[in-house]
């Protein structure tokens, strides 16, 4: 049969001559190799001061999106919820009134939106089922708490900084995300 | 007075011992930093570098974890027993550092004060009745205990300290014979003088090194506290300071058995190359502090070194080491020894 490789070595079956019985010298070849550990490069990254970089389809926090005149994409319209395979995401709708044009883009719209972020298993189908681009995994992570009920993430804390409010957050926030073509 | 001893000697002595104890307790905790910088540097990461600037409040906040951690003591077993195991390992460690010369003469008010709490001299064969007695804490803490595997682990370590305490013991007849004093102070005043003991014994030093790796426990030969095999062996029932005393008994040990090796073979306090009575007495005796400390501080590393090189011996290993290889090349040491000094003595020849 042939070797798919060659590294294979032969078995040496030897005694062990008297240098090699007395340890001694195998000890010091070994120690000369950890003395020469101290001097190479440490793979160590500083965290938190240093991070490593994510890729661009790294599914982290949830964000909800707004579109350029700052109005919420989200029209409570439930797709997520039911994608969702931890049932993590919870809503309530409600209906636009006639002088909160600008802050809704269509008549319907979420008036409360929770994320249970101990339930979420970031796999990001609510992400692929939304038919508004309204939510959107980012790169950031899920930082810790204190207590079970400071998880659940409101609706608040989950949209995007208003892009002509506040333009520097909501650049921020944005960070380096792939721009999608979207139907509407 | 009743006692023909003047007060300023009981004064100069007690503040030796509080000065060495400190001393002992306050290298020991950052033995325990430095052992796990080294080990993380040999293993091509950081070690602790969050607590306080480079990590130096480190074994602050390891010694106020082991204090706020719940006492538990198992049931059935002897209390007293169970609180006198760690005190004796401790006790044992911090009394062998009496005997040990760290520096010179110092001069000060109009005093000559010996930076030794106990020139005895019997020096060395006291740190090794001391030595002995620290199986005892490692017994009782296996006994008392009130588990088998506890036990287990007792008896091998006490088994392992005893064996390997005939060779250290057979070395240092050799070394006897070379420097014809069993104090400690003469010994280091001899090699001022002469050459180090490195250069006259050097296999005796080899066996005693690999000795003292025994008696403390560390690796390669610490089957008694294989964190990987035996979970923990005598200290496993401990927690809390008690756990801390075993732990830290350990690295004192190791701190004295450095000493005790830098004083035997390497000068002790000897600056090297350097003629002493030339200075002014207390900055030498400064620097003969300080000398003896770096080359503590080298054996430390090498201790360090060998833990972070070599995997473990078996027991049977250990024991076929112990007492069929290196009692006889101690015996062996011994009598190349004598005979070269009987021929030393004679002129060099028969």
């Amino acid at each position: 049969m042939n070797a798919l490789t060659n590294r294979a070595k032969q078995v040496d079956r030897r005694k062990m001559n008297f240098l090699e019985r007395l340890y001694l010298v195998a000890i010091f070849k070994g120690m000369m190799i950890t003395f020469s550990h101290i001097f190479k490069k440490k793979p160590t990254i500083n965290y938190p001061e240093k991070t490593r970089p994510f890729s661009p389809v790294f599914r982290g926090l949830h964000i909800l999106n707004r579109d350029e005149e700052g109005r919420e994409n989200c029209t409570a319209c439930g797709l997520c919820a039911v994608a969702c395979p931890a049932e993590a995401i919870t809503m309530e709708a409600a209906e636009r009134q006639p002088d909160e044009e600008n802050l809704y883009r269509e008549e319907k719209y979420a008036a409360k939106y929770e994320i249970n972020m101990l339930r979420c298993i970031f796999c990001g189908l609510c992400e692929e089922a939304c038919p508004k681009d309204a939510i959107y995994l980012s790169e950031t992570f899920a930082p810790s708490d204190y207590q079970r009920k400071q998880f659940i993430y409101k609706k608040e804390e989950l949209l995007i900084p208003h892009p002509i409010e506040q333009p520097e957050e909501y650049k921020k926030a944005l960070g380096n995300r792939v721009k999608r073509e979207t139907a509407n | 007075m009743l006692l023909a001893i003047d007060m300023a000697l009981i004064i100069e002595k007690l503040v030796l011992i509080v000065i060495v104890v400190m001393a002992s307790l306050v290298i020991a905790m950052y033995t325990t930093f430095a052992e796990r910088k080294v080990a993380a540097i040999l293993q091509d990461r950081r070690g602790p570098n969050r607590a306080g600037p480079f990590g130096l409040l480190q074994p602050m906040a390891d010694g106020l974890k082991l204090f706020f951690k719940e006492e538990i003591i198992p049931n059935f077993s002897s209390k007293a027993l169970f609180i006198i195991g760690p005190g004796l390992a401790m006790l044992t460690a911090i009394m062998t550092g009496a005997v040990v010369p760290w520096g010179d003469k110092v001069h000060f008010f109009d005093r000559d004060i010996a930076l030794q709490i106990a020139d005895v001299n019997v020096g060395i064969l006291y740190v090794f009745a001391v030595v002995s007695m620290g199986v005892y804490g490692i017994m009782i803490g296996g006994w008392a205990s009130n588990n088998k595997y506890s036990l287990m682990g007792a008896l091998r370590a006490a088994s392992q300290i005893i064996s390997y305490e005939l060779a250290m013991g057979i070395s240092l007849i050799a070394l006897l014979m070379v420097t014809g004093t069993l104090s400690l102070k003469e010994m280091v005043l001899d090699q001022q003088s002469g050459y180090w003991n490195i250069v006259y014994q050097p296999l005796g030093f080899l066996i005693f090194l690999i000795c003292a790796f025994a008696e403390c426990n560390r690796t390669p030969f610490d089957l008694a506290e294989a964190e990987n095999e035996l979970v923990g062996g005598y200290h496993v029932e401990y927690s809390s300071m008690k756990l801390g005393f075993y732990l830290f008994a350990e690295y004192i040990n190791m701190f004295i058995s450095s000493v005790i090796m830098a004083t035997l073979f390497f000068g002790g306090y000897d600056i090297p190359f350097l003629n002493e009575a030339n200075y002014d007495q207390n900055w030498m005796a400064l620097f003969g502090v300080m000398m003896l400390m770096a080359k503590v501080v080298g054996f430390i590393f090498l201790f360090m070194w060998v833990r972070w090189t070599i995997p473990r011996f078996r027991y049977d290993q250990l024991m076929h080491l112990g007492w069929r290889v290196l009692i006889p090349l101690a015996l062996f040491n011994m009598l190349l020894t004598g005979a070269l000094v009987l021929l030393k003595q004679n002129g060099w020849h028969f």
